[in-house]
């Protein structure tokens, strides 16, 4: 074989670390690899955290995450919205500038790309904050598909540190660091403003934890995000602070039902299968995806997504299968756990539509065993309305 | 952290007393998190060593429990099906089942105090 037509070994791609990854080892935080990111996935109990200690602070008080991984991608231009409109399910010209709005971005087939929160900066300027685990795909699909567009697509995921700072005393922590008036921002609103010193911050009130909180973007060096990250500890220091790993971060979005990718929406689920149709604005302007939604709505649902509660003693997990009252298999769960504020066993699973009636039993195998679920309304957790 | 010297360990994490009681280490617990369930055989049951005779959950994820040795569940502590948090609050106390040990002889294969310590430094500087 020549040197020329050599083809590149395989290897896996470094595992990649977000700039405070230094200060999660020095807090002593367990460590694990998810979707190509070294994160952490709880904090030692011997300084007051632990998966529940950290989901309980969100529900009641505050705790801090680094969601660094998340990617971020510009949209500007004079045509930035009808871009956005193409590839995007939800309606952003609803969206005033300073607004931002739950979405997805779809493939021809109605199927998930990713799901995203749009927001809209300027007069013709958008940010879409995208997973992880789907960056690079997410940018690709979103340049490819707005070339017609007067329109400039920047992949801005490396600019930033982005901290979320979540709990019904989140607003108290950071109006603590910033200038802006915080009591001013509604859910799903941006502003920007001074936070420890730097200028122009973009905070957003919004989050992934079913509760009120902020998420900020500050510059993605180091010596910057550490001095932010323990800023924001010892602002919430009278409100019980604590730093949060991706674990307490799964428990809250589950009792939430927030869908993970890769598991309630994926590439092979549709937008009305994961029940995410509040989101998609059919009678808006087309989008991809729209006319095979349109078609699938016609054809009805073989699975939908639903809630479960355990009734016997055991844990659903994520991939577990979900049983018939005959034990025969209907269908799987998405993601299971136990949920820490409502000390339930919960789980999301796609069943057929003849089992999604609150009230259903179901069985979810469990080491061999069927174990007795029921179909539950979802949320599961809705927060406190003030 | 100093592990009680009245007992032996295994490399699977779980630690057998003289008296066949059988629980997991003070490095286990602490790897798993908060445990929120705990699986254990009935009275009776026979376990082999080295297999799986129960399991214990976190919040986060699902391990099993190797027997450290041969023999009868004669008793099992109930207590966990209710406060499996006893596990987190001192492993080396809450004791899983107890069993009638077969073969003594297989106990002199396992772990003293301090190897076991020594083996999970060695593990932790991987």
């Amino acid at each position: 074989m020549s040197a020329a037509s050599a083809i590149p070994p395989d290897l896996p791609a470094p595992v990649r670390k977000t700039a405070l990854n230094a200060v999660h080892r020095q807090m002593g935080a367990k460590m694990v690899e998810f979707n190509g990111w070294d994160m952490p996935v709880e904090y030692p109990a011997s300084i007051g955290c632990g998966i529940v200690n950290e989901h309980m602070a969100v529900r009641t008080g505050v705790g801090i995450f680094d969601v660094s991984h998340m990617g971020d991608i510009r949209l500007a231009g004079p045509q930035a919205l009808d871009a956005v409109q193409h590839i995007s399910m939800n309606d952003a010209a609803k969206l005033a500038i300073g607004q931002a709005q739950y979405s997805a971005l779809l493939y021809p087939q109605g199927t998930f790309v990713d799901d995203v929160i749009v927001h809209r900066l300027g007069e013709e300027e958008y940010l879409l904050v995208i997973n992880a685990g789907t960056r690079e795909k997410d940018f690709n699909w979103v340049r490819d598909n707005t070339r017609q567009f007067d329109c400039k697509v920047e992949h801005l995921s490396d600019d930033f540190t982005q901290i979320a700072i979540q709990g019904p005393k989140g607003v108290n922590v950071l109006q603590k660091l910033t200038d802006a008036d915080l009591g001013a921002v509604k859910f799903y609103w941006v502003t920007r403003g001074t936070v420890c010193g730097l200028k122009n911050i973009l905070m957003g009130r919004t989050g992934y934890t079913a509760e009120d909180g902020f998420e900020i973007y500050i510059p993605p060096d180091e010596e910057t995000s550490a001095q932010v990250w323990y800023a924001i500890l010892e602002a919430g220091k009278e409100f019980g602070v604590v730093p949060c790993g991706l674990g307490a971060r799964n428990t809250l979005r589950l009792e939430g039902k927030l869908p993970l990718y890769g598991h309630e929406i994926s590439d092979t689920i549709n937008v009305w299968e994961a029940g995410v149709e509040r989101w998609c604005k059919m009678d808006k302007p087309e989008f991809i995806g729209r006319a095979a939604l349109e078609k699938a709505r016609g054809e009805g649902l073989k699975r939908t997504l639903v809630g479960l509660e355990m009734v016997e003693r055991g844990i659903a997990r994520d991939g577990y299968k979900v049983l018939g009252e005959d034990g025969g298999e209907i269908g799987y769960v998405t993601s299971g756990s136990p949920a820490p504020f409502l000390k339930k066993n919960i789980a999301l699973a796609y069943v057929p539509p003849t089992h999604v009636e609150v009230g259903s039993t179901v069985r979810v195998e469990i080491r061999g065993q069927g174990v007795k679920a029921q179909v539950v309304p979802t949320p599961f957790y809705k927060r406190p309305k003030k | 952290m100093s592990y009680p010297t009245d007992r032996k360990y295994t490399k699977e994490h779980e630690w057998i007393s003289s008296d066949g009681k059988v629980g997991i280490t003070t490095h286990a617990q602490d790897s798993l998190g908060d445990i929120v369930f705990v699986e254990l055989p009935k009275v009776g049951t026979e376990l082999t060593a080295g297999k799986t005779f129960g399991t214990v959950e976190s919040v986060k994820a699902v391990s099993d429990l190797y027997a450290p040795a041969s023999g009868t569940v004669t008793e099992v502590n109930g207590e966990l099906a209710t406060s499996p948090e006893n596990v987190n609050k001192d492993a080396h106390a809450a004791w899983m089942v107890k069993i009638a040990v077969k073969d003594p002889a297989e106990l002199n294969v396992l772990l003293s105090a301090a190897d076991y310590e020594k083996f999970v430094s060695e593990e932790a500087g991987h």
